[in-house]
């Protein structure tokens, strides 16, 4: 049964690139947006906090349609970035890249803010008094205490990423190669006559990806866990 | 020499503190709550006063008037804390390495070593926090102090988290300490028996206010 046809691997590989690619991009936004929140008051914090969990919220349909009414080719900020830096989402890989990132951005958030709120600020205080600026302070303590935070957004980002439909198939269509992601395929398949083996062929490899990214992250943040403590 | 005069309200408390200190350990003695480790925390620029001036030889550090606030990273005033607070994530040796690199000071092979020798941690030196006794934890947190070459070193209790046993185990590297760095001592305590021991001079609080100065017979 494991014989995947190309245009099936091609949807693995895709939907594994979009994935990863989305989740590595909106890693720093997530770290700096996570610090702002967790430890910073300014004015707009409530709004920004609200921005940023909306496409949880929101049917991912609706966030596809506002990407493509902002992005798309036709669309001022959209034909804006193509004809000045050449970049284009609509209809390419990239764009599948911006919707699961959007989409996966407020759990992303979420773990890292948690777990930046969770670091004692009594060793940043530490670090300040033995000569540390705020910047040092931040990427000598702070973010190496985040790291099993950061790692659990991340394989929840990437999750989300993987199975993100709604918002992507709005925004980019379902195009063979370019944006067709293993759930996009799935759907495909299951809407022609004779596609349910090659339908279940990709849902096992749905779960078994998953499976990995899960296991892989557990043993990750264990690892990260121990450090911490200081073992 | 240090001098301080800061005030501020901290909840029921009305801290109006003003001292000075000429070097050697001068002891912040009073029983908790007499607003000690806020004074403590106010000359690291770890709490801001209302108001006040706060002075080390020739540097204002702070200057409410003036608008001075020096911020911590930048006094050069390293601080022993209650509950060491070391970094859980390095080796002890990243630990005490942790000031000189943040201040952009040279590797002092010499000082480390001596550091190191005073307060008996060599065997300690490759191993984490989290795999340290209360009492060893206390001295690397010394000597981390001590290796960011400050100009004036805060002790908060630094034994109040240690049971009587571990205490006779630390008060004699602090004597060392005393007696070898050059360096002027804050040292915070409630307890008579150690300040007694420690300290050259005596500040005693009493509800945020100093109500006696004067050698350690006050104690």
């Amino acid at each position: 049964m494991f014989d995947l046809s190309p245009e099936e691997w091609t949807a693995v590989a895709l939907s594994l690139r979009i994935a990863v690619v989305a989740t590595i991009v909106s890693l720093p936004f997530g770290i700096a947006i996570a610090f702002l929140l967790a430890r910073k008051n300014f004015w707009g914090k409530s709004l920004l906090d609200a921005v940023v969990h909306l496409p949880l919220v929101l049917p991912p349909v609706v966030t596809g349609y506002l990407l493509l009414i902002t992005l798309g080719r036709r669309a001022p900020l959209g034909a804006f970035l193509a004809d000045n830096f050449g970049i284009v989402f609509s209809f390419r890989w990239t764009g599948a890249v911006l919707a699961c990132a959007v989409m996966a951005f407020p759990l992303l958030v979420r773990a890292i803010r948690l777990s930046i709120e969770a670091v004692d600020g009594k060793l940043e205080q530490a670090a300040a008094t033995l000569g540390a600026r705020p910047a040092l302070v931040f990427f000598s303590v702070t973010l190496p205490l985040t790291l099993p935070g950061i790692i659990a957004g991340m394989v929840l980002a990437f999750a989300r990423a993987l199975g993100e439909f709604g918002a992507t198939i709005t925004f980019v269509s379902n195009i063979p190669g370019e944006t067709q992601t293993i759930s996009a395929a799935i759907y495909t398949l299951t809407q022609v006559p004779g596609g349910d083996a090659a339908a279940l062929r990709l849902v096992v490899i749905a779960i078994v990806i998953s499976l990995a990214a899960l296991m892989l992250s557990e043993w990750f943040a264990r690892r990260a866990t121990q450090r911490l403590r200081g073992e | 020499m240090l001098s301080v005069t800061v005030e501020k309200q901290l909840g029921e408390l009305a801290l109006d503190v003003s001292f000075t200190s000429a070097g050697g350990v001068t002891a912040l003695f009073g029983m908790s709550g007499a607003g000690k480790t806020s004074v403590i925390n106010m000359i690291a620029g770890l709490i801001d006063p209302a108001r006040g001036r706060i002075a080390l030889d020739d540097t204002v550090l702070f200057d409410a008037a003036a608008g001075i606030n020096v911020p911590a990273w930048r006094r050069g005033v390293g601080v022993v804390f209650q509950e060491s607070r070391l970094f859980p994530h390095f080796t002890v040796k990243h630990n005490l390495d942790y000031g000189r690199w943040m201040r952009g000071l040279k590797a002092d092979a010499k000082a480390f070593a001596h550091v190191v020798e005073l307060l008996d941690i060599g065997p300690l030196l490759a191993r984490r926090p989290g795999r340290l006794s209360g009492g060893e934890r206390q001295r690397v947190a010394f000597g981390r102090a001590l290796l960011m070459q400050p100009r004036l070193l805060l002790l908060d209790e630094p034994l109040a988290s240690l049971d009587a046993a571990r205490k006779q185990e630390i008060l004699p590297y602090l004597e060392r300490l005393r007696d070898d760095a050059r360096v002027p001592m804050i040292y915070v305590s409630h307890d008579p028996a150690e300040v007694r021991r420690i300290a050259t001079r005596v500040v005693r609080l009493e509800a945020g206010k100093v109500v006696a100065e004067g050698g350690v017979e006050l104690v």
